[in-house]
């Protein structure tokens, strides 16, 4: 599947540098990668994740792949400080992106989630139409002019490869699409307020084989641009298109390393035994 | 060998009949159960239909004098001469409405979003028992109160502002009376309503950077807009029902009130104030029925109404 999407004419981060000149966005191509030292964190006292380190690299896919419960969804919370609403939440570490302690207290958080997009699991559109379901990150940032709204509404679809699907009604309500359409929907959601990363949870597993292999072929299109990390339990879908591998296990990572690497020569025994099936 | 084997068999034929009973036992069981309720669904139905017809037959006898345009269209209340306007209760009726609701509906929205988006667990721990507690107060106290505090308060600090004299029995002592009675129930049928919304929503608001007000605002309360109604209806017909607060607060004038500082006279107080008394003169009862009517049909198109919104909202956006 083709995009007709790299022929950037125009961003939205330059509308959105715009809106509010005092937030530009960086886009060092060599400086968005993720950095995890020496994270720890607890609910209510359970220690979640156990020390972990890891560098995320940038535009290219990283799977963390793991038993469930293992904690791939919490850290995939953290990076976007989702996480923020559990209570009796406790973290210390540092998860650095652009050189900055993103787990940092005085950190934007509105900004901050700006530049890490998120795809769940269950495609989840906003109550309202198409339209206004992928204008709505731009809005809540301050992009009121129709025209401007109309351009990246118009791009993000076609980036995500819905373009073609609904062009002829996009006021029409979101809930209204098909589950795989949705969920392309939200991947232009997401995109529209110009992310530098996607996290992706488990973004395939409620979706039909086609649609996931929409989404899948999206994703790889997309890396040129964006860095991303994806949650999966499907080892095929992390072989197919992983370029980076971290294998999780009780809150712990067991191994992190090119993906070739890891599923063709595992280094530790547990993660051999994970790739043979021996548990799940 | 062959007695046990006569044996086994028998016990076979034992076992498959006790089977069949119980499962005969079982069918008997799941129709009668379904039959029941289906004729109690029915029942329950039949006997709005025959409330509603009762109140009219009861009502009758006052159409033979007056039409039903005068009645309604009539603000000319003097019973002793033969004249039934229904206009000042209605007026009235809907005036105390109105006013309950401007002030409830924000206030509860509020409430139920910081309950729900902002606050702390411990703080949901008290503040959901003590909702509970005051939705329970029967509406006598809440009469007493608003005679005891709000009727003095309108009196002398309010109503001066505006007019030269007041007494405190005004549509603004029932809207606020009213509005307190509904508060507490419309905030936990509100907090139920925006509990029940899934996460993920909430979630994808929130990663895309927007404030929890704003996710509150654009998510929260347009995905439970039908719901908010809905529970604005179940609110308020509960409260017509609650008559002897608003009695007490509103000052019974059989008049058109034209500002919230008038008298006015909702119908559950007027059939309330007035049923068992004076019913000697023979259309009296009848407009009183009349009075029961109006609020039976009001309440029950309100309900239908709700119900065509909720239907058409919830077909294009739930
Ligand atoms: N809000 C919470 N309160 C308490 N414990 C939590 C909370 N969220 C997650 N946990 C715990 O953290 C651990 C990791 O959960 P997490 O959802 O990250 O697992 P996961 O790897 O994503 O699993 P799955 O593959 O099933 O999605 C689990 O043991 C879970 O019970
Ligand atoms: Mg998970």
């Amino acid at each position: 599947m083709k995009i007709p999407f790299l022929d950037k004419l125009f961003t939205t981060s330059e509308l959105l540098s715009n809106a509010t000149p005092d937030r530009k966005f960086v886009s060092d191509n060599d400086s968005s990668e993720i950095s995890v030292e020496n994270l720890n964190l607890y609910i209510k006292g359970n220690h979640i994740l156990k020390n972990l380190n890891v560098q995320i690299p940038d535009k290219k896919i990283t799977c963390i792949i793991g038993p469930s419960g293992c904690g791939k969804s919490t850290l995939l919370k953290t990076f976007n400080r989702l996480i923020d609403s559990v209570e009796g939440l406790n973290v210390d570490g540092k998860i650095m992106l652009h050189g900055k302690n993103i787990l940092s207290e005085n950190e934007d958080l509105t900004h901050h989630r700006r530049k890490v997009g998120l795809v769940s699991q269950r495609p989840c559109p906003l109550p309202m139409s198409i339209y206004d379901n992928v204008a709505y990150g731009c809005r809540i940032h301050g992009i009121k002019n129709r025209k401007n709204l109309d351009k990246i509404v118009e791009h993000y679809l076609k980036a995500a490869g819905l373009w073609e699907e609904v062009k002829d009604r996009l006021n029409t309500p979101a809930v209204r699409l098909s589950i795989g359409q949705q969920q392309r929907l939200c991947l232009a959601r997401s995109l529209a307020v110009e992310p530098q990363i996607i996290l992706a949870d488990e973004a395939t597993s409620a979706l039909d084989p086609i649609s996931s292999k929409t989404i899948e072929e999206l994703f790889v299109n997309l890396k040129r641009d964006y860095s991303i990390v994806m949650v999966t339990h499907t080892l095929r879908q992390a072989r197919r298109i992983a370029d980076y591998v971290v294998f999780m296990y009780l809150g712990e990572i067991v191994e992190a390393g090119e993906a070739s690497q890891v599923f063709e020569n595992p280094q530790n025994e547990l993660t051999k035994k994970y790739l043979e099936g021996a548990f799940s | 060998m062959q007695d046990s084997e006569i044996q086994k068999e028998l016990t076979e034929k034992e076992e498959q009949s006790a089977v069949a009973k119980v499962f005969n036992y079982r069918l008997v069981k799941e129709k009668t159960a379904g039959g029941l309720m289906y004729i109690l669904t029915i029942a329950s139905l039949v006997l709005v239909v025959v409330m509603g017809i009762g109140l009219y037959l009861k009502s009758a006898p006052i159409f033979e004098e007056h039409s039903l345009g005068e009645l309604i269209f009539s603000s000319n209340w003097r019973p002793l001469k033969g004249q039934f306007g229904f206009m000042p209760f209605i007026a009235g009726t809907v005036w105390v409405t109105v006013v309950a609701v401007l002030w409830v509906l924000p206030i509860s929205l509020l409430t139920a979003i910081f309950l729900t988006e902002y606050a702390k667990s411990y703080v949901k721990k008290y503040v959901f028992p003590a909702l509970d507690i005051l939705a329970g107060l029967p509406s006598v106290i809440y009469g007493v109160w608003g005679t005891l505090l709000i009727i003095p308060w309108i009196s002398n600090k309010f109503a001066p502002h505006f007019v030269d004299f007041s007494t405190g029995y005004t549509v603004l002592a029932g809207g606020i009376v009213l509005g307190v009675m509904i508060l507490p129930l419309l905030v936990s049928l509100f907090i139920e309503i925006f509990s029940s919304l899934p996460t993920e929503l909430r979630d994808a608001s929130t990663s895309l950077g927007a404030t929890k007000w704003q996710t509150s605002k654009k998510v929260v309360l347009k995905k439970s807009f039908p719901g908010i109604m809905a529970s604005v209806v179940l609110a308020i017909s509960r409260a017509m029902g609650e008559t002897i607060a608003i009695l007490m607060v509103c000052g019974n004038l059989p008049e058109v009130p034209r500002s919230i500082l008038d008298a006015c006279y909702p119908i559950p107080a007027l059939i309330a104030n007035n049923y068992g008394e004076m019913l000697s003169l023979p259309q009296y009862e009848a407009a009183l029925m009349f009075a029961a009517l109006i609020l039976f049909v009001v309440v029950l198109v309100f309900n239908v109404i709700s119900r065509v919104i909720l239907y058409r909202v919830e077909k294009s956006y739930a």
